[in-house]
Formats: C-alpha cells, sequence, structure tokens
C-alpha cells in the first residue's frame, strides 16, 4: 500500500466517522438529560435518509430542498415520540422508559417496511456530489470532503448553542438536577424537547450523508448504524458531545483500517465497534473523556 | 412419618397433574397443527419466564435471547447430527474434524446447550455489570448481531447463511411440556429463595441492596446466567423442532416477541409470563390475517406483509404508556387466590 492509497483510506475513515458522530451527538445529549439510551435514535436516522429518498425521488424536490424537510421532519418526530411516549414515564422505573424506547424502534422499523417495502431503494444523489474531485493524486468524490466539512460546521453550531446562549445553559442544567432546573422557573420539559429535536435533526443529516455514500436505503439501516454510533458515544464518554465525535471518528477510523489492512476479517467489520463498546466498559466506563456522572456533563 | 400436604401445595399438584394430562390428551388427540403450536408455546414458555428473571425480577433491562437462543440450537444441531449427516451437508467449507466429531444424545445436547449460553452469559456479566446503567440492554443487543455474524462467517462451524437442515426431530410436547413445567417450576423456585428477594431488592433500589449486603453483582450474574441457561436449553427444543436453523431464525424480532409477551403477562409475574406466551403465541398465529390482503366488499388491502410486526410494537407501546403493570403485575398465581380469600 503506498502513501496516497492510505491516504484515501484516512478520507474514507474521516467520513465514515463524521457520519458515526453525528448520529452519536444525539444519544449522548439525550442520555446527557434523561439518562436513556434512545433506542429510536437509530430509526429516527433512518426516517431522516427516507424523508431526503422521498423528497428527491417522489416530490422531485431539489438535493437542499429535501435535506430541509428531512431535518425538519426528523426533527418534529423525536419531539413527538419524547412527547408521546416519553415525557408519560419521566416518573416511571427505567426499565419502562428503555421498553417504550425499544418499542417506538421496532414501530418505525416495521411502518417504513410497510409503506415502502424491505428492499433498498436507490437513492438519488445528485451529480455534484459525485463529481470526482483531484487533490495532489488522491481522487475522491466530492461528497467525501462535503461530509466532514458540514460535520464539523454542525459540531461548532452544537457547542455554541450549548455554551453561548440561554438554551444551551438551560441543557447543562438539565443534565446535572431535573428538580432545581424546575425551581429556576425553566419549563424541562420543553428543554428536553429541544434536545429531542437537536438530536434528530442531527440524526437526519447523518442519514442523509450515508444514503448518499452507500447510495441507498433502506428501513432496517438505522439499527446497525444507531448500535454503532452508541458505541461511538460511549467510547468518547457518554455525556460528552466532544467526546460523541472523537468516538465516532475512532469507530470510523477503526472499521475503515481493518477492511483495508485485514480485507480477510472484513466480514466481521460490523463486531469491531461492539468489541470496542466491550473493552471500553471493562477498562475505562467512562470513556475517553472520562465524564464522572456526578459531577460535570457536556 | 406422616407428610402433611398444605393447601396451597395440593393447589400446585393439581396445576402439574392437569398439565401433564393436557400433555398427553393434546398429543394423542389434537391435529399436527394444534400441536406445533402447543410446541411453540411450551418452548416460548421456557423463554419467557427465564426472560422474566432478568427483565422483570432482577429489573436489568435485557435484550439477550436471540443471541442465547441461537447459540442453543446450534450446538444442539451440531451434536444431534453425526458426521456423515454433516459433512454431506456442509457445502461452502469442509467442516472442522472437531464439528465432525461432535455427537451426543438429546439430553446432554439439551444440557450442553445450557451450559454453552450460561458461560458467555458469565464472560458477558464482567464488562457489563461492573458498571452501573443500562449498558446490559445495548450489550446484548450487540450480542444478538455478533453472533449472527459469527455464524455467517465461521461456515467450517455453522455452515454460514445456508445453516444445519436434517436436524433429527426429538422435540414433542413430552419434552417441550415437560421441560417448560420444570423450568417454570425451577425459577419459581429460585425467585422465592433469598436470591430471588435479593434480586427483587437490587430491582426496587440498588443502593438499599447494597447497603443490606447483598452482592449486586453476583446476583446480576446468577440471574442473567440462569435466563441464558434456559434460553439455550429452549434454543436446542426449537432446532430439534424445527429440524432446520439459519442465522437468519435468530434476528431481533424474537427477543421483541419475548418482551411483549413478559411485558404484557406483567414484569416479574412468572404467572403473567406463562399468560402472556399463550396470548402472544397464540395471537401471533390468529393476527396472521393481518399481513395478507383483506376484502372489505366493496375495497380490497393489498397484502402488507410486517403489519402483524407494527401491531405488536403498538401493543407494547400502550402497554407501557396506558397498563404498565400488565395482566398480573408483579403477583403470582398464589396471590390470586389469597385476594379471593379474604
Amino acid at each position: 500500500m503506498n502513501f496516497l492509497e492510505f491516504m484515501q483510506q484516512m478520507v474514507n475513515g474521516f467520513s465514515l466517522g463524521s457520519m458515526y458522530a453525528l448520529i452519536a451527538i444525539g444519544y449522548t445529549m439525550v442520555y446527557g438529560v434523561l439518562r436513556l439510551i434512545n433506542f429510536a435514535h437509530g430509526d429516527i436516522m433512518m426516517v431522516g435518509a427516507f424523508l431526503g429518498y422521498f423528497g428527491m425521488a417522489v416530490l422531485d424536490l431539489p438535493f437542499v430542498a429535501a435535506v430541509v424537510l428531512s431535518v425538519v421532519g426528523s426533527a418534529l418526530l423525536g419531539m413527538l415520540t419524547d412527547k408521546v411516549a416519553y415525557r408519560p414515564l419521566r416518573e416511571a422505573p427505567k426499565i419502562s422508559l428503555l421498553i417504550t424506547a425499544i418499542g417506538i424502534s421496532f414501530f418505525l422499523e416495521n411502518i417504513f417496511n410497510v409503506i415502502f417495502g424491505g428492499t433498498s431503494k436507490p437513492f438519488p444523489v445528485p451529480a455534484y456530489m459525485e463529481e470526482i474531485v483531484n487533490i495532489g493524486g488522491l481522487t475522491l468524490p466530492a461528497s467525501a470532503l462535503m461530509v466532514p466539512a458540514v460535520t464539523l460546521v454542525l459540531l461548532g453550531a452544537i457547542l455554541w448553542v450549548l455554551y453561548k446562549t440561554k438554551y444551551g445553559m438551560a441543557i447543562r442544567a438539565l443534565a446535572f438536577d431535573v428538580n432545581t432546573v424546575n425551581l429556576m422557573g425553566i419549563d424541562a420539559n420543553k428543554i428536553i424537547m429541544i434536545v429531542f429535536g437537536m438530536g434528530s435533526a442531527l440524526a437526519a443529516i447523518g442519514g442523509i450523508f450515508w444514503a448518499v455514500n452507500y447510495p441507498s436505503v433502506e428501513p432496517m439501516m438505522g439499527v446497525l448504524i444507531g448500535l454503532k454510533a452508541f458505541a461511538a458515544a460511549v467510547v468518547g464518554g457518554i455525556g460528552s458531545v466532544g467526546g460523541a465525535v472523537i468516538g465516532g471518528f475512532i469507530i470510523g477510523f477503526t472499521e475503515v483500517v481493518v477492511v483495508a489492512f485485514l480485507p480477510e476479517y472484513g466480514g466481521y467489520k460490523d463486531a469491531f465497534a461492539f468489541v470496542l463498546l466491550i473493552l471500553v466498559l471493562l477498562f475505562k466506563p467512562t470513556g475517553i473523556l472520562g465524564i464522572n456522572f456526578d459531577k460535570s456533563r457536556f | 412419618m406422616s407428610i402433611i400436604i398444605r393447601k396451597d401445595q395440593w393447589i400446585n399438584l393439581a396445576i402439574i397433574a392437569s398439565t401433564l394430562w393436557f400433555i398427553w390428551f393434546a398429543s394423542s388427540h389434537f391435529d399436527e397443527y394444534t400441536v406445533r403450536i402447543l410446541n411453540n408455546i411450551a418452548i416460548f414458555t421456557i423463554l419467557a419466564v427465564s426472560y422474566n428473571l432478568i427483565n422483570g425480577v432482577t429489573g436489568q433491562f435485557s435484550l439477550e435471547p436471540n443471541g442465547f437462543v441461537a447459540i442453543g440450537a446450534y450446538v444442539t444441531a451440531l451434536l444431534l447430527l453425526d458426521g456423515d449427516a454433516k459433512s454431506y451437508q456442509f457445502d461452502i467449507e469442509d467442516p472442522y474434524p472437531w464439528v465432525l466429531a461432535l455427537h451426543a444424545n438429546f439430553i446432554w445436547a439439551l444440557f450442553f446447550a445450557g451450559l454453552f449460553s450460561a458461560l458467555l452469559a458469565l464472560t458477558l456479566s464482567f464488562p457489563v455489570f461492573r458498571v452501573r446503567g443500562d449498558y446490559l440492554a445495548i450489550v446484548t443487543l450487540g450480542f444478538g448481531f455478533i453472533i449472527r455474524i459469527l455464524a455467517i462467517n465461521n461456515p467450517e462451524i455453522t455452515n454460514g447463511s445456508l445453516g444445519l437442515n436434517d436436524i433429527p426431530e426429538f422435540s414433542n410436547l413430552y419434552w417441550t411440556g415437560g421441560i417448560a413445567l420444570l423450568a417454570v417450576w425451577g425459577i419459581l423456585n429460585i425467585v422465592n429463595s433469598k436470591f430471588g428477594r435479593a434480586m427483587k431488592a437490587v430491582r426496587d433500589d440498588e443502593d438499599a441492596a447494597i447497603a443490606m449486603g447483598v452482592n449486586t453483582f453476583k446476583i446480576k450474574t446468577f440471574a442473567f446466567c440462569t435466563s441464558a441457561f434456559l434460553e439455550g436449553v429452549g434454543g436446542g427444543l426449537l432446532a430439534a423442532l424445527l429440524t432446520s436453523i439459519s442465522p437468519d431464525l435468530f434476528t431481533f424480532f424474537f427477543t421483541f416477541q419475548l418482551l411483549i409477551i413478559i411485558v404484557l403477562g406483567g414484569l416479574g409475574s412468572t404467572t403473567g409470563a406463562v399468560i402472556g406466551t399463550v396470548l402472544v403465541i397464540g395471537g401471533a398465529e390468529w393476527m396472521r390475517f393481518l399481513d395478507e390482503p383483506m376484502n372489505f366488499g366493496f375495497f380490497e388491502t393489498p397484502a402488507l406483509p410486517g403489519m402483524r410486526m407494527v401491531v405488536f410494537s403498538v401493543i407494547l407501546i400502550f402497554v407501557m404508556l396506558f397498563a404498565r403493570e400488565g395482566i398480573m403485575g408483579k403477583r403470582e398465581l398464589k396471590d390470586l387466590f389469597k385476594k379471593a380469600k379474604k
């Protein structure tokens, strides 16, 4: 393997890692405020990808309009699941919340399976994203550069919201203590809904990027990607947005490196995120950014 | 020494006797289709009561059954098939010599299926139960995927995605029903022992349990391994009932069905798990019409494969939101008799 090939793989890893990172942020934020593994999050990503597909293939919208449709639709869906399914269970035992989350996840997978069918649909990738760019001998599709760039911009935006706005302050406060936040005159339910909306919007963008890279969508796509993104969130340190991004890149790079350098283990590429998750739980349960749950979050 | 039998023991004896009578009656009188459904119900009873032990009684949300059932099914299938049958059907790769050499009778096959699952559960419990939180759910969900990936990528052992076929059909209602009876009895005994009380303590308040000197890691691991053992045995029975298994059989839907069963029956109630099994497995047969085209006279809906699963998930969400206790709550059959007396 020469230097160029190596760089090519690095770019692939960066692009894959960006997608995991976008999805992992949603897991980590919801976990931060509710201590809930939102099993439906991977499926919200699937819905995002399908809305993009629906916008372009059925409604004939331009790519950007389809992305807007998908982001808005997924954010509303995320907020709706919170309002309908999770909010009534705030005081219930944790296990009820987790079971409901699994129920929502299974519901989304199967309702899309009934509506769109179980086979994967080709995703209409806009021509300018497939265009081959040549940088110093590296030949890449434009999307491989756009995905990480957009991810970094979005990450900046999320951090700005979290640390520079009043809403961000409320979200961070919520991660400490829900009751105190309510006493301060903040509507905790509203803030939690905003968290769900933000996480789902990012997941939708991640889903569309996924659909562009592997140009197809199918109802079960969210399960495995969601699982890996969750592993990314734990590896980076669940509860931390920066950690989710780091974890996403680690999982993305690991996968690419394994497939490129150890092709005989290619069949196991989906298992590596899981092995990493087990190792982190064994040796450093707080993840790389090592957030202590009783002290600070985000 | 005279043996005094208390009233609740009479009730238990009556239940056991009538179940045994029903097994005999059903296997000699009912048609093949009904017996098949009853076999399914018996196997799912084993799986549901053991799944309920970790989820309902110990309160640790886990999504493992499909993984351990797959392990149990593969172990049993490899032990039941003799060398010739195996070398005949391995098409993708030649099997390893030790795979060909494996052979055991049904009862040992089931035992090893359970043992292997329990040992795997033991290994998983170290990373999972060392940390607080809900990692068990996500690790076990991932475990199910990994088992599938391993089964597909090791054709020397599992015949890859083709799966194993022509497994001798040992399972009948005597085996499945008998083991189901044993499983329910065993689980009830665990729940009513000091281990069971410790499990409930972990579920209701882990900090208080620790303060009372309960070793929560041990208790959780014990519950998880017991449940994995029975799930392995259940998987073995399933393999010997279906006679052919493949990785696609053990998807997450399998676990999801069991989750609905125990939620509907009432998390934490073994009686509830049995009732839930009858309702869900019977109901799943009855709901087959949902997947098929429907004719309303003036208008015909197309076939909607997967509609059943949508209905299942809606049921699960509704039970959780509006009837969280399920049918039995945390009560058992004997609690109902107590109430009736008052």
